[in-house]
């Protein structure tokens, strides 16, 4: 499908879509939180859209907001689709899980809220990855601040 | 004295640490097994032993030196690796590079496959008891590694990819010596499946165990020979080429069982062909420059840019978040041993420990390419 057609059929499902094309390769699409889980699944069920195949899962600090950028694909229809989501809580920020949708989320969404502290509803699993559990602050964010171990330049 | 027999002993679950320093994890990778006797119930991976945090460290470095970061990740792939930043980086820029680069970034990074399967497979053998394996091995990776020295002055982290092209040209002896090296491992392979395939007793070890459907493989991003031996069609070669993949014909090892044996099978016809393809360009390098000249600070126009190559151990990618300054703004690896590791549970469960230990090795992980 082409990305002139993916985005008008996306648009016909949810109509609070915000389609960005920010010198990116890649078709964009801006989901609001609370809808995500739903538009997830409709992504992966729907026949026409197929996508299967969530290759990369990368936790954000846009500096007000934090936020999660899914990529994906369907290994049917070959066309690739990147799906964001955005919130400007930074004391809790929360999405709901699509672990049980794609299970590569799993481990992803866990170095997600390791490295960026952003939770993941109902997740079957949510606690830290690379770090020890008594690590205090999330060091992918921009406002991390560490002497020790971080070298400014 | 009177004998008690009995068959009701009650069975337990307990769990034990396998690793971090542990042969079979290849590394400083723990896993928490949950058993009842020798029956897996549940695989727990336990991260971060060897995590640098490399994607932070991007932010602060320009793209030059962030080439060298990538060399730490997957060391046996450390060339394709290093060709990861350097595509996006001249994707980002616009910059086509000579023919010439192309070629021999596609005949090295094929060189670095066959060495790095070269090393899985004396492990692999070695995992399932099979010592010599290990020495068969790493003869033949020995002979790759030294055409690496001689080209780049490395043997393993080789950063001999620069944005724009290659640091340096190739040395005269590169094109005689890969062709000797390719007619002597041509005579090895047919000896490694002499040696391993066909023994009954690694076909018992293998066959069956830790089978992966390919729906699975796809729900847990699985790529590579992981992914391929379930029938799942994903080599990046094939469906998104880069530099010298669409001018060469090869095909895409594929099998349909999904167990270990699979991913052995499919991880040895991958040798036959990346044989194959260095064949095919080792002959016809084309005149040219080794390098385009870029500014000596680089700085990616605005824009988020994303790309994948296929590493010995599946998809690499990598995502650069640029807001147009000398850094990225984020910088994201998705590496494939991530994936691969996360279904490492999911087809262990109900095996035996052996069979783990089986499995493990046809997975093919590298801890610092998982940890990053």
């Amino acid at each position: 499908m082409t990305n002139e057609a993916l985005q008008q059929l996306l648009t016909s499902w949810n109509p609070n879509l915000e389609f960005t094309d920010e010198n990116n390769a890649y078709l964009n699409v801006t989901v609001n939180a609370e809808d995500l889980h739903q538009f997830m699944l409709q992504l992966k069920e729907n026949t026409e859209t197929s996508f299967d195949y969530l290759f990369c899962l990368t936790g954000m600090d846009w500096g007000k907001e934090l936020g999660v950028i899914y990529h994906l694909e369907s290994t049917t229809h070959r066309h690739t689709l990147v799906v964001r989501v955005k919130t400007s809580d930074r004391e809790n920020p929360n999405f709901d899980t699509v672990s049980n949708i794609w299970y590569t989320a799993d481990f992803h969404e866990r170095e997600a809220y390791d490295f960026f502290g952003i939770k993941f509803n109902n997740h079957p699993n949510m606690k830290r990855l690379f770090l020890t559990e008594e690590w205090e602050g999330f060091p992918m964010r921009k406002d991390y601040v560490d002497d020790v171990n971080m070298v400014i330049k | 004295m009177e004998t008690i027999t009995t068959t009701n002993f009650k069975s337990e679950e307990y769990f034990i640490n396998m690793g971090p320093q542990h042969p079979a994890t290849h590394g400083v990778l723990r896993l928490l097994l949950t058993i009842d006797g020798e029956i897996i119930k549940k695989v727990e991976p336990d991260l971060g032993y060897i995590h640098r945090s490399i994607e932070k460290m991007c932010e602060r470095d320009s793209y030059q030196q962030i080439v060298h970061l990538t060399d730490r990740m997957d060391y046996l792939s450390s060339h394709i690796n290093n060709e990861a930043v350097c595509l996006t980086v001249e994707k980002a820029l616009e910059l086509e590079v000579p023919e010439r680069v192309k070629v021999i970034r596609t005949i090295l990074g094929e060189l670095t496959r066959i060495a790095s399967h070269c090393l899985w497979w004396g492990v692999m053998g070695m995992d399932v008891g099979a010592l010599t394996t290990y020495f068969y091995g790493f003869r033949d990776r020995e002979m790759i590694n030294d055409i690496f020295e001689e080209t780049c002055g490395a043997r393993l982290t080789m950063n001999y990819n620069v944005p724009g092209g290659l640091m340096f040209d190739i040395h005269p002896n590169f094109v005689n010596r890969t062709k000797e090296f390719i007619k002597h491992f041509k005579t090895k392979i047919p000896e490694y499946d002499r040696l391993l395939t066909g023994n009954v007793i690694f076909e018992k070890r293998t066959k069956g165990v830790g089978v992966l459907t390919k729906e699975d493989a796809i729900s847990f991003g699985a790529s590579g020979p992981v992914a391929r031996a379930s029938g799942y069609s994903c080599d990046v070669r094939k469906h998104h080429p880069y530099s010298a993949y669409n001018q060469v014909n090869f095909n895409e090892a594929l099998a349909t069982e999904g167990d270990t044996f699979a991913r052995y099978q499919v991880r040895i016809q991958e040798l036959w062909e990346s044989i194959s393809i260095i064949e095919q360009l080792i002959d016809n390098i084309p005149e040219g420059d080794h390098k385009v000249a870029t500014n000596a600070v680089i700085k990616l126009p605005k824009g988020e840019y994303y790309q994948k190559v296929e590493t010995a151990r599946g998809e690499l990618g990598v995502f650069v978040v640029s807001t147009g300054t000398k850094n990225p703004y984020r910088m994201k690896f998705r590496s494939p041993g991530f994936s691969n590791l996360s279904l490492l549970n999911h087809i262990s469960v109900g095996g035996k420990i052996g069979d783990l230990v089986a499995t493990m090795a046809t997975l093919d992980l590298v801890i610092p390419d998982i940890d990053r």
